[in-house]
C-alpha cells in the first residue's frame, strides 16, 4: 500500500498562497492514503465518483473518533445540520428548506434579491470615494455577503450590525485554534458564547415572525406547514439557519477576494471584463473551478469497501476530496492551469456536486457576478499592492485575509 | 497520412440529406458542421416547423405555462442548410441515391441519414377517432389543440393509456382541476416501462391526485354525441365514463412506411443499424452511405448482449445523432460506436422520475435506497445476476452510480452498504413485466432481439388488434 505525506503539507501555512504544485504531487496518485490515516482523492472523475456514491457517508458519527481532525464549526449544542446528515433525514432538511428557497415553491426567493445586491455592492463601493487605497476584504468582501444573508434570512437592518459580530465569532471556527492553552480556551469560549447569542437572537425572530410572518425566508420556514413530513423542529431551523449563515458567509468572501486576486494577475482578462460585462457570467464559472472557495470536502466516511482507480479503500475509512485539485486535472480540463474565462464545457467542483451540492450557489453566483463586474467598472486603474497578499490560516476555506488596491479614482 | 481523395470531397462538396427535422436531425446537421462538412446539408422534415423540443408538449405547454411555439430547440451553432419544411419523404431509391418527397421533387444525396422518428399511435378505429374531443398528442400543432381544449374546462377528460405521456397528461389534467379518468390495460400505470412493483407506486400518485384510474380496462368504443362529438367511452369491463375529451396515449409507431420496397432492414420494429449508425439492408449487410439515428433507429448494443434496442430517449436522439453525423464524414478507422447507456425522465404528479438502463429487460427489482412507501426511492433492476437498469423517484442524484453500476455489469443485486438503506432494501422481487408478447400502449424502450431484419417478430396493426 503506497502512502504519502501531503495532507500535512497541504494544511501547512506555509503553503496557503499556492497549494496548486502540492494537487499537482497529489494527482499522480488518484486516490492514496495519507500517512496521517485519510485516503486523499484529487483527481476529477475519482472525486465525482465518490460524490454520487451511496457508499459513502457524510454523518460525522460513522466516523471513528479518531479520524475526526477537521476543525468543528457547528454549535455542539444543537442537532447537525443537514450537510452533515445523510439521506433520509439530509432529504428531509434539505427539501423543507428548499421550499423556502427555492422553485417550484420559492421561485422568486433568489431572483427577487437582484436589486438589493446591486444596491449593497454600489453603496460599499461609494465608500472608496476619496481613497486611493482599500483592503478589498475588510471594506468590501467580507460585509457584503452577511448583509446579503440578513435580507435574504429576514434579519432587520437595526440588527444587521449584531448580527455580523456573530458571524464574525462562528466564522473563526474554521480557523485552528493558536497560542497558549488559556488563549485557545478563551477562543472556544467565545465562540460557544456567540453560539448562543446567535441562537437565542433567531430563537426571538422566529417566534415573532411566526406570530406576525413578514416575506422574508425566516418568515416562510416558521410558518411552513404544507410539507407531506413534519416541519423543522426549532432546534433544527437554528442548526441550519446557523449552517446558512457561516457557509454562505466565508466562502462568498473568498469567492470574490480570489476573483479580483485572479483579476488584477490577469489585467488583459480585466480589460476585457470592463469592455464586456456579460463576459463575468463565464468567468465566475471559471473562478469557481480556478481559485475555489472550498478547497478539500474533508471527513467522509465509507459504509462499505470501495473499489475505485485500483485502490480499495477500506469500510470505516475517512475520506478526504479534493474538488480543488479535481478542478485542474488535465484530464479533464485542458490547460488546467490557465485562468480563460469564456471556458467551454466548465463543469468545475466549484459547489461541490451530488446530494450535498452547494444549496447556495444561485446566491453565491449573483453576487460574485454583481460584485466583481461593478468593481471593475467602478475602480480606475486598480492594481495589487502585494502578491501573494496574506492568507487566512484555513486550508479548506482558503482566501486572502486581506487584499489591498491600489487605484486612481472612482467611476460613477 | 493524406485523407483519402473521395473523402475529402464529400467532405468539402458532397450533398448530405438528413430525412426528418426534429432533435436528432438538428444535432446531427450540427455536428456535420462542427466538424467540417462544407457542403450542401438538405433537412427535409414533414411538419411545417423548425426543428422544436417534444418534452415540454405534454408538461409545460399543457398547463399553459409555455405557449406551444415557444419550444423550438436552442441552436448550437449556425448550420446553413436548405430547409424543405412541410414536404414528408415517399420514397428511397438506394441505387440512384435519391429521396422523393411528397411534393413530387426529389433530393439526391452522397449520403443520407434517417431521423424521421415515430408518431403517436391513433385510435384504430377510424370513425371514433374523428370525433371531436379525441386527440393525440405528439406534434406541437397537437399540443396546441389539446391545450385549447382543456382550457376550455371539459367536464371529463379521458386518458386512454398510462405509460409516461398518458401518466404527464392525467397529471396535467389534475393540476388544471379538470376531472380525468385513466384507462390502462395492464394491471398499473407505466408497468410496460418499470413493472408493477414500480406501477404500484404511480398508481398510489394517481390516486392520491384524485385521478379515476381504471387497470386492467380497454377501452372498447367511443360514442358520439349525435353531431359527431365524444360524449362517451365504453370499456371492456363493461363500464363506462362520460368524457367530453378522449387522450389516445397508446404509444408511438415508427415512420418507417416511406422505405417500404427500398431494400433496407426497416420495418414496424424501426430501422436496424449497426452501432456505428449505418442502416442494414433486408440482406443483413449495412449499407455505407445510409445512415440511422433517434427514435427510428435500433441497433446492437453491447451492454445488453448485443440486443437490438429502439429508444424513444431524448438523451438517445441526441448522442446517436452525434455518433451517425461523425461516422458519415469520418475515414473507417474513425468511425465510432454509439454506446449510450439508455436514460429517460418524466415529471409527473410532483414527482420526478428518471431511469437509466433497460428496466423491461429485469427479472427482479430491490429499492436499494429509500422507500417505495414514501415515494422517494431508488430502485435496481436485476437480470441474470447483474444490475441492468435503474429508477429513480425524486433521488435522481444516484443515478449516476447506478449507471456505472450498469455499465460494469455489477453484481445485483448489490452486495455493499449504502446509505438510507431500509428494510425492504434487504430482498429482491420480481420486477412484473408484462408478457411482452401482449402489446401495450408501447414502453420507450423496445427490445427486439438479435437479429439486424427481425423476421421472427410479428406484429399486430394497431386497427385489428385489442382495442377495437
Amino acid at each position: 500500500m503506497t502512502s504519502v505525506a501531503l495532507l500535512g503539507q497541504i494544511l501547512d501555512y506555509a503553503n496557503r498562497a499556492d497549494p496548486y504544485p502540492l494537487y499537482a504531487e497529489l494527482r499522480r496518485t488518484p486516490v492514496v492514503r495519507d500517512e496521517s490515516g485519510p485516503y486523499l482523492v484529487s483527481t476529477y472523475w475519482e472525486i465525482h465518483s465518490l460524490l454520487h456514491d451511496p457508499r459513502v457517508s457524510s454523518d460525522i458519527r460513522n466516523l471513528a473518533p479518531e479520524a475526526k481532525t477537521a476543525p468543528r464549526t457547528e454549535d455542539p449544542d444543537l442537532p447537525p445540520s443537514f450537510i452533515r446528515l445523510d439521506p433520509p433525514d439530509h432529504d428531509r432538511l434539505r427539501r423543507l428548506i428548499m421550499r423556502t428557497y427555492g422553485p417550484p415553491h420559492a421561485p422568486r426567493r433568489v431572483y427577487g434579491l437582484r436589486g438589493e445586491i446591486s444596491g449593497i455592492v454600489s453603496g460599499l463601493i461609494d465608500r472608496f470615494q476619496g481613497r486611493d487605497r482599500i483592503d478589498l476584504v475588510d471594506d468590501f468582501s467580507y460585509p457584503f455577503p452577511v448583509t446579503v444573508i440578513c435580507r435574504l434570512l429576514g434579519v432587520p437592518q437595526e440588527d444587521e450590525q449584531r448580527f455580523h459580530g456573530w458571524a464574525d465569532t462562528v466564522a473563526t471556527a474554521i480557523e485552528p485554534a493558536v497560542g497558549t492553552p488559556e488563549e485557545q480556551q478563551a477562543h472556544w469560549q467565545a465562540i460557544r458564547e456567540a453560539h448562543h447569542q446567535l441562537a437565542e437572537y433567531l430563537s426571538g425572530l422566529i417566534a415573532q415572525r411566526r406570530r406576525a410572518p413578514r416575506e422574508d425566508m425566516i418568515s416562510a420556514l416558521a410558518t411552513d406547514r404544507g410539507a407531506d413530513e413534519s416541519p423543522m423542529s426549532l432546534p433544527e431551523m437554528l442548526s441550519n439557519l446557523t449552517l446558512l449563515l457561516i457557509a454562505g458567509h466565508e466562502t462568498t468572501v473568498n469567492l470574490i477576494t480570489n476573483g479580483m486576486l485572479t483579476l488584477l494577475r490577469h489585467p488583459d482578462t480585466l480589460k476585457q471584463l470592463r469592455a464586456d460585462p456579460d463576459l463575468v457570467i463565464p468567468l465566475v464559472e471559471e473562478l469557481l473551478r480556478f481559485e475555489p472557495p472550498v478547497q478539500l470536502l474533508p471527513e467522509r466516511t465509507t459504509l462499505d469497501d470501495i473499489e475505485i482507480a485500483g485502490t480499495t479503500i477500506p469500510q470505516g475509512a475517512s475520506l478526504w476530496l479534493v474538488p480543488a485539485s479535481g478542478n485542474r486535472d488535465p484530464r479533464r480540463f485542458p490547460e488546467p492551469d490557465r485562468f480563460l474565462p469564456d471556458r467551454p464545457d466548465n463543469q468545475h467542483f466549484g459547489f461541490g456536486s451530488g446530494i450535498h451540492n452547494c444549496i447556495g450557489s444561485p446566491l453565491a453566483r449573483l453576487e460574485a457576478q454583481a460584485a466583481l463586474a461593478e468593481l471593475v467598472r467602478r475602480l480606475d486603474n486598480p492594481r495589487l499592492v502585494e502578491d501573494p497578499p496574506p492568507y487566512r490560516h484555513n486550508a479548506v476555506l482558503r482566501g486572502p485575509r486581506h487584499l489591498p488596491i491600489a487605484f486612481d479614482g472612482l467611476s460613477r | 497520412m493524406a485523407l483519402d481523395g473521395s473523402l475529402e470531397r464529400l467532405r468539402r462538396e458532397g450533398r448530405i440529406v438528413v430525412v426528418g427535422a426534429s432533435l436528432a436531425g438538428l444535432r446531427a446537421a450540427e455536428t456535420l458542421r462542427e466538424e467540417g462538412f462544407t457542403g450542401t446539408l438538405t433537412m427535409i422534415g414533414d411538419e411545417p416547423y423548425e426543428p422544436y423540443d417534444r418534452p415540454p408538449l405534454s408538461k409545460q405547454v399543457l398547463l399553459g405555462r409555455v405557449p406551444a411555439d415557444h419550444t423550438a430547440l436552442p441552436r448550437r451553432r449556425a448550420i446553413e442548410a436548405q430547409w424543405r419544411l412541410g414536404a414528408a419523404a415517399t420514397g428511397l431509391d438506394l441505387s440512384a441515391k435519391r429521396v422523393a418527397l411528397a411534393d413530387g421533387t426529389s433530393v439526391e444525396y452522397d449520403r443520407l441519414l434517417i431521423a424521421t422518428g415515430v408518431r403517436s399511435r391513433p385510435w384504430p378505429n377510424e370513425l371514433e377517432a374523428g370525433l371531436d374531443g379525441v386527440f393525440v398528442l405528439r406534434t406541437r400543432d397537437d399540443a396546441t389543440r389539446l391545450r385549447h381544449r382543456l382550457k376550455a374546462g371539459p367536464s371529463r377528460v379521458l386518458v386512454i393509456g398510462a405509460g409516461f405521456t398518458g401518466s404527464e397528461i392525467a397529471s396535467v389534467c389534475r393540476e388544471r382541476d379538470l376531472p380525468v379518468t385513466v384507462a390502462e390495460r395492464g394491471p398499473t400505470p407505466l408497468s410496460g416501462a418499470l413493472g408493477s412493483v414500480i406501477g404500484d407506486v404511480a398508481a398510489q400518485l394517481h390516486h392520491q391526485h384524485g385521478v379515476d384510474l381504471r387497470c386492467g380496462v380497454m377501452v372498447t368504443g367511443l360514442e358520439g354525441d349525435g353531431v359527431g362529438r365524444l360524449r362517451r367511452a365504453h370499456f371492456s369491463d363493461g363500464g363506462t365514463v362520460d368524457a367530453e375529451v378522449a387522450v389516445v396515449a397508446l404509444g408511438a409507431t415508427r415512420n418507417t412506411e416511406w422505405l417500404a420496397g427500398s431494400g433496407l432492414a426497416a420495418g414496424p420494429r424501426g430501422i436496424a443499424c449497426d452501432a456505428g449508425c449505418r442502416a442494414f439492408d433486408v440482406r443483413g449487410i449495412v449499407a455505407d452511405d445510409v445512415f440511422v439515428a433517434g427514435d427510428v433507429a435500433r441497433s446492437p448494443h453491447p451492454l445488453f448482449g448485443y440486443r437490438f434496442l429502439s429508444l424513444e430517449h431524448w438523451g438517445n436522439a441526441v448522442a446517436q445523432a452525434e455518433v451517425a453525423a461523425h461516422n458519415m464524414i469520418c475515414r473507417g478507422e474513425e468511425r465510432r460506436p454509439h454506446l449510450w447507456t439508455p436514460y429517460f425522465w418524466s415529471a409527473q404528479f410532483g414527482v420526478n422520475i428518471k431511469s437509466v438502463g433497460v428496466p423491461n429487460m429485469a427479472d427482479q427489482i430491490i429499492v436499494s435506497q429509500g422507500s417505495l412507501g414514501e415515494h422517494r426511492f431508488t430502485a435496481a433492476y436485476g437480470y441474470q445476476g447483474r444490475v441492468i437498469a435503474a429508477v429513480t423517484f425524486d433521488q435522481a442524484k444516484w443515478l449516476e452510480f447506478y449507471q456505472r453500476q450498469i455499465e460494469q455489469a455489477a453484481p445485483f443485486p448489490p452486495p455493499f452498504a449504502t446509505v438510507d438503506r431500509r428494510t425492504e432494501g434487504m430482498r429482491p422481487v420480481p420486477a412484473g413485466f408484462p408478457d411482452p408478447s401482449v402489446p401495450t400502449h408501447g414502453p420507450q424502450v423496445t427490445v427486439s432481439g438479435y437479429s439486424p431484419t427481425d423476421q421472427r417478430v410479428t406484429f399486430t396493426p394497431a386497427g385489428h388488434g385489442h382495442h377495437a
